[in-house]
């Protein structure tokens, strides 16, 4: 009787949730057990290691819902019987959910002691936050390399580039919350590009597809902190844009998983856990692999966000309000 | 054999391992107490540091307070465990930021720094609060911040010291045990090199112990010297006495028995002849007893440090036979050795002689005459067998014969003392065997020396 409770509230609540999906696919294994998986990380990226994990698991079937990083938690915190496993680019999140005891122990893949936090939120890939350009935008100008280049750049035309920014609403993305805190953290160059982005009347998105959308079509100049394994997955786009990777600093994240303590397929679950960290840790023998691997070389010279309870601090409500208020006050006026 | 009371060895191995035991469990105890002190208030003190940088994050901004938490505040409290870390911000009793529930109001400014274990989110958590009276317009505001971090890495660093703990016990006490029994050992070494040496001495051997021994033995030295030397002393003293009293015995009488026979010569009445006669009869007897008691207390004396060596029981018996024979010719009897080649046994000759000749005498007396007496040196088992023609033992006394002055019921008029089969019982015992009485069934008797 309280299954079918659960199921009842569980499905009722599938129904909002429907809502606030912006994707939601079945990749059938054979038969048996359905993996609900809820990932911040767009279903055509996705698809080649969903595959090549039921490849491996013929007996799981993926049921794959894309949802904003910042959305995850509100759809956990609605229902945390619907999922068993989450992925997400938003570090800082992911840590929360382990260190309020949402995530369950995973002791069997301990890893080495970076890329993992408490055997619960596992890294498996690292991603720059990079800035993307529009190659004709910059035809006859020389390409910035550090973010006060960049400064400079915009500064020497700005009628040129006015309404042709395009950065994350971090309001909305999690992502883009992370990546501006810690860019803050690093450096105070970041509040000064934020406030010529806002001289410029910069365009705020909530997903990195959509600005590298806007970089290919021409309607986007620079795209700042954007994920460059986006616009590297898209063979089309690299013809009419650039990827640039700040030589200054280069706040690197790394794409975590987490398996709910909630969750009835355990065993799926852990073999999903472990099929990406394996992918990670040994890119070049899974070249399906669509994202940047934890063990690609170049990795000691970016800044990458380390899982510790550091994390917790942005997300703390007056830390927040702070931060926001700095950010409109420079970006929105 | 006497009973031991106690092994000094063990008793001092056992006390020394007791003791290692114990100290070996105390250490462990006291290192892993300390140990839990010292993680427990690394613990408090980096939660109290970083509840500090919390607290210097408060101000307050038209009477409402903002904290600005700083990244180090949380970031300091990672830890190999990847402890959980929480925390909460009260204005007065209510709730500013943080986790619900990790700290319950009414807080009191006065209390200072608390550090509180509790339960939280299902895990047990180490908690720091402090509560600040902070300025603010017309009253004070009440901040208190609450910073808690739960005990895996405590409880692993407390693991691996109790480990390692364990492991200096176990060893500490191994090591201690092994000094335990090498200590033991080397204690007692002295007083069982000193046993071996006295037990290694030959039998006549009184000197007095003069090896270098551990103080606390020199008392038990000094006495045991002083006990040979007055042993030494008495059987020195009994020896002469014995040597002494055979000399004192024997001459006279035989003087006296020599003024007997010559005066029976010059005697012609026959009551004279006759009562001369029963007089060198009674020296006989006495010089004889006299002779048998020398013996006796003789082989009493020897057997009792008994001194081995390699001897011919043949050459013995032939010599004795050589001696015994004028003797026995003149009772009409035959002495008659059977022996073949040497027998050799390890024993002390003189002894064997005394017994061998007792035998001898024994049935040269009880022999009726013409008869003979049959001596036989047998070699397997070694015995000596001297058998008579006599009237044999009387079976039901055989067991009480060999008793001191006991003689045979048949004895009759016989010269004796009684003490011959004592001797020689005596002697076999000495070395070992025993003797054996036996009647044969065409008439006579054989006393059988077992060696």
């Amino acid at each position: 009787m309280r299954n079918f409770v659960s199921v009842i509230l569980c499905l009722w609540a599938g129904v909002l949730v429907a809502a606030e999906l912006e994707d939601r696919q079945m990749f059938h294994g054979e038969d048996g057990v359905t993996l609900r998986v809820l990932s911040s990380t767009d279903t055509d990226i996705f698809a080649p290691i969903l595959e090549g994990f039921i490849a491996r698991n013929p007996s799981v079937s993926v049921d794959y819902a894309v949802a904003g990083s910042a959305d995850i938690v509100t759809l956990i915190a609605e229902c945390g019987d619907c999922f068993d496993v989450v992925i997400s680019s938003a570090m800082d999140l992911q840590l929360k959910l382990a260190n309020d005891g949402l995530a369950r122990r995973l002791p069997g893949l301990a890893q080495q002691g970076g890329s993992q936090w408490r055997q619960s939120v596992f890294g498996f890939t690292l991603e720059p936050a990079t800035v993307v350009l529009n190659r004709a935008a910059f035809k006859g100008r020389p390409l910035p390399s550090t973010r006060q280049e960049l400064i400079e750049a915009l500064r020497a035309d700005p009628e040129h580039f006015r309404g042709r920014l395009g950065t994350y609403d971090v309001r909305l993305s999690g992502l883009g919350y992370l990546f501006a805190t810690q860019d803050a953290r690093a450096s105070e160059t970041f509040w000064r590009l934020m406030e010529v982005f806002g001289n410029l009347d910069a365009q705020l998105y909530c997903c990195s597809g959509d600005m590298i959308d806007d970089l290919a079509s021409g309607e986007l100049f620079v795209a700042y902190n954007v994920l460059g394994s986006y616009a590297s997955t898209r063979p089309e786009t690299l013809d009419t844009v650039t990827i640039i990777t700040p030589e200054d600093f280069a706040t690197t994240m790394m794409r975590t998983a987490l398996v709910l303590d909630s969750t009835d397929v355990g065993g799926a679950a852990e073999a999903m856990v472990s099929y990406l960290t394996s992918g990670a840790w040994a890119a070049q023998d899974r070249p399906g692999f669509p994202l940047p691997s934890i063990g690609d070389a170049d990795a000691q010279v970016l800044n990458v966000v380390s899982l510790d309870p550091g994390l917790l601090v942005y997300l703390d409500r007056l830390k927040r309000e702070l931060f926001l208020e700095a950010w409109s006050s420079a970006l929105l006026r | 054999m006497r009973r031991s009371a106690t092994s000094l060895r063990r008793r001092l191995t056992w006390t020394l391992i007791g003791g290692a035991t114990l100290l070996a469990v105390l250490f462990f105890l006291v290192v892993r107490t300390y140990a839990q002190q010292i993680a427990q208030q690394s613990q408090d003190r980096i939660l109290e540091a970083s509840l500090t940088s919390l607290m210097d994050a408060a101000v307050v901004r038209d009477g409402e307070i903002e904290v600005d938490v700083p990244y180090a505040a949380f970031a300091m409290l990672d830890t190999a465990a990847d402890d959980r870390v929480f925390y909460a911000v009260h204005q007065g009793d209510a709730l500013l930021t943080g986790y619900d529930g990790l700290a319950e109001g009414p807080f009191d400014p006065a209390v200072g720094l608390d550090f509180q274990t509790q339960t939280f989110g299902g895990a047990e958590v180490r908690r720091a609060t402090l509560t600040r009276a902070l300025p603010a317009g017309p009253a004070p505001v009440l901040l208190t911040v609450s910073v808690a971090q739960t005990r895996d890495s405590l409880a692993g660093t407390l693991w691996a010291i109790s480990v390692n703990a364990a492991l200096f016990g176990g060893a500490f006490f191994v090591l201690a045990a092994g000094m335990a029994l090498w200590t033991s050992r080397s204690t007692v070494r002295p007083l069982s090199q000193m046993a071996e040496a006295v037990a290694r001495r030959g039998p006549r051997d009184l000197r007095p112990v003069v090896r270098p021994v551990p103080t606390e033995l020199s008392p038990l030295v000094t006495s045991l010297n002083s006990l040979m030397t007055r042993l030494s002393h008495s059987l020195t003293q009994s020896e002469t006495f014995i040597a002494e009293a055979a000399h004192r015995v024997r001459t006279p009488l035989a003087t006296v028995r020599t003024h007997a026979e010559a005066t029976l010569m010059r005697v012609d009445k026959d009551e004279n002849r006759a009562a001369l006669r029963s007089m060198i009869r009674a020296i006989d007897e006495s010089s004889r007893a006299a002779g048998q008691l020398l013996d006796h207390a003789m082989v009493t004396f020897r057997g009792d440090q008994l001194e081995r060596r390699q001897i011919d029981l043949v050459g013995i018996c032939r010599e004795l036979v050589d001696r015994l024979t004028p003797v026995a010719e003149m009772k009409d009897l035959e002495l008659v050795l059977i022996a073949e080649g040497p027998v050799e046994v390890q024993g002390d000759p003189i002894l064997i002689q005394n017994a061998v000749r007792n035998l001898i005498d024994n049935a040269l007396k009880y022999s009726p005459p013409e008869g003979v007496v049959r001596i036989e040196v047998q070699r397997d088992p070694v015995a000596i067998v001297v058998c008579d023609e006599g009237g044999g033992f009387p079976t039901e006394q055989m067991a009480e014969l060999s008793k001191r002055f006991q003689r045979g019921a048949n004895a009759g008029d016989t010269v004796g003392s009684g003490l011959g089969l004592t001797i020689a019982q005596d002697v076999a015992e000495a070395h070992g065997g025993r003797l054996g009485l036996a009647n044969l069934d065409e008439g006579g008797a054989c006393a059988t020396l077992y060696l």
